[in-house]
């Protein structure tokens, strides 16, 4: 339920398809500066989940919905990815110990 | 036994006692939403099977040497946008504002169309430098692999996504479905445009 503007009230989404392609255009360009592999992981992930809450958010109006549904959505995706890092994170960085 | 049926009483009169929806929404919604929860599953599946092998092997092909960044640019450009257009048109559904929407869902439709365009050309590309699904020129066979089943797994979503805008379209134009199927039909879309973004990071950027 959208509570601002009623009339002519697509800002928002104007605002969120500006926003998100402004982040891609940084991402692109942290891509181009060459900076160290890590940090360069770190980055565009911390990016992508800015990205992800604002499709989320504005464009798929969970701001907007009764907390109740908000939590039921986004707390198995944490939970989902806890339950995959601990099932497949330590063989990966067992094979990554191994090779040092 | 007193606090028990007090207790009973607070369960019926609260939000889950029934007669009431919980959640604010209707059960169509509702079951969209949780769809999409268990389609983070397949993705992530699919993400996290390529963060594991890519760091067990601890080589992997220069991703920007290989596909244009340009052409993934712009195939994201266009996704977003696509985004953009179903958020106007769902929004035009809800206010009455119903010449806006068969044009933007069609907008939107067109969009997914062109993403798909700019992804058939990039296989395309691909397999004429003789990529194959378990073999290609550069040596580690996962590479190929993980672009092929990841990248086909999300365009057959946008595939799926285009024919239920189409199908949307029609629907609404006979008047057959209400603002909130159209609603449903967006916030499907946008989880497309949603994995897209963590695609477009993983498997090109990093």
């Amino acid at each position: 339920m959208a509570e601002q503007g009623h009339e002519g009230g697509y800002r928002i989404y104007a605002v969120t398809w500006f926003w998100l392609l402004a982040i891609t255009v940084l991402e692109l360009a942290v891509v181009l500066l060459g900076i160290p592999k890590v940090l360069l992981a770190i980055t565009l992930i911390v990016m992508a989940i800015l990205k992800a809450a604002l499709i989320i958010a504005y464009f798929m109006h969970l701001r907007y919905e009764k907390l109740s549904l908000v939590y039921a959505v986004v707390v198995p995706m944490f939970f989902l990815a806890i339950v995959l890092f601990s099932g497949v994170g330590p063989d990966a960085l067992s094979v990554f110990n191994l090779r040092r | 036994m007193s606090t028990e049926a007090a207790e009973q009483e607070r369960v019926l009169s609260s939000e889950w006692g029934g007669g009431r929806s919980p959640f604010g929404i209707n059960w169509p919604k509702l079951m969209m939403w949780l769809f999409l929860a268990q389609d983070t599953l397949t993705f992530a599946g699919l993400l996290s099977a390529y963060g594991v092998m890519r760091l067990s092997i601890g080589r992997w092909p220069h991703q920007a040497e290989i596909f244009s960044l340009y052409l993934v640019g712009a195939m994201t450009f266009i996704l977003i946008c696509s985004s953009a257009t179903m958020a106007v048109a769902v929004a035009a559904s809800k206010r009455g504002d119903h010449s806006k929407v068969v044009p933007y869902l069609l907008l939107t439709a067109l969009g997914g169309l062109l993403f798909l365009g700019g992804q058939y050309y990039e296989w395309t590309h691909f397999i004429h430098e003789g990529a194959r699904l378990f073999t290609n020129p550069w040596g580690i066979p996962q590479f190929s692999a993980t672009f092929f089943i990841t990248t086909g797994f999300h365009g057959a979503h946008v595939a799926l996504g285009v024919l239920y805008l189409l199908a949307t379209v029609w629907r609404w134009r006979r008047g057959r479905i209400q603002p909130e199927s159209v609603e449903i039909a967006g916030l499907y879309w946008h989880f497309v445009d949603l994995v897209w973004v963590f695609i477009f990071t993983l498997l090109y950027l990093i």
